[in-house]
């Protein structure tokens, strides 16, 4: 074994957004995969970005570190970023951090798109 | 120092595609000592969380270092169990490692205020002769007023 798994990341491109959809737990070895594909769509200059984590049951630390950096990156570059479908764990993993009222979260990605 | 046995000991090495198989351990483990849902997520991210930090900062992400899990199932005063984890990596001063301003919005530096949010104990010791030493600890809500009927089925007393 090693420090590092990749995981199935799905990216939709709708109009001027695109839609994250990571699938399975994040944490220290799947985040930097979570990471390096945020970038990679961030580098496309999106006017909005949606991570769709209605397949994430499980996040750590890293996991809200990644999305973190990937709002610092929304913020300087004008593109507006929603977390979208969070399961009650996730959820709560936020609400710790107290980052639940730092984030636009929304319950699904359609609500995202509209918004 | 603890005076029984502990149920579980487990010895890993400080890689992170480690942490998923040690989480469902533990959550199944919890659930079976009287932990509802949310409090058998809390107690696996916080060992989670202990064991990111363990291989970041005291292994420096080396993939050789061995940590130790044991799992204590603690009756007195009061029901609950205890986590201690324990290394070899670089010593750090308890005093010096600290929960941070969360109104700061940053990435990085949480994995203390989520461990002390999710817990009831969150201690840091230095080993001797080298290494760290985290103690966590939890009660199962509703352990304290239904003993009796929560010691049914759990696998201390082998009614399962």
């Amino acid at each position: 074994m090693n420090n590092g798994q990749e995981m199935e990341i799905q990216v939709e491109n709708r109009d001027d957004s695109v839609v994250v959809t990571p699938m399975g737990e994040v944490d220290l070895a799947r985040s930097p995969s979570l990471r390096s594909r945020l970038k990679q769509v961030l580098g496309e200059s999106p006017n909005r970005l949606v991570v769709d984590l209605s397949q994430v049951p499980y996040m750590d630390s890293s996991g809200v570190a990644t999305l973190v950096e990937a709002l610092q990156q929304c913020r300087a570059h004008d593109c507006s970023l929603f977390l979208a479908g969070l399961q009650d764990r996730v959820r709560s993993v936020f609400e710790i951090a107290r980052l639940d009222t730092v984030f636009n979260i929304t319950a699904d990605t359609t609500s995202a798109l509209d918004a | 120092m603890n005076p029984q046995p502990p149920a579980i000991r487990l010895e890993i090495l400080s890689q992170a595609d480690l942490l998923a198989p040690v989480r469902a351990m533990l959550i199944s483990f919890s659930e079976r000592f009287g932990f509802d849902e949310i409090e058998t997520g809390h107690l696996a991210l916080a060992v989670d969380e202990a064991l990111a930090n363990v291989i970041r900062h005291g292994y420096e992400s080396r993939p050789d270092g061995r940590i130790w899990i044991s799992i204590f199932l603690m009756e007195e005063p009061e029901r609950r169990i205890r986590i201690e984890i324990e290394d070899e990596g670089r010593q750090t001063d308890p005093a010096q490692i600290t929960s941070r301003d969360l109104a700061e919005v940053r990435p990085g530096g949480l994995g203390v205020n989520i461990m002390q949010e999710v817990t009831d104990t969150c201690e840091f010791q230095r080993r001797t002769p080298g290494g760290m030493r985290l103690i966590l600890e939890k009660t199962p809500r509703g352990a304290a007023d239904s003993s009796d009927q929560n010691h049914a089925g759990t696998p201390e007393n082998g009614k399962q």
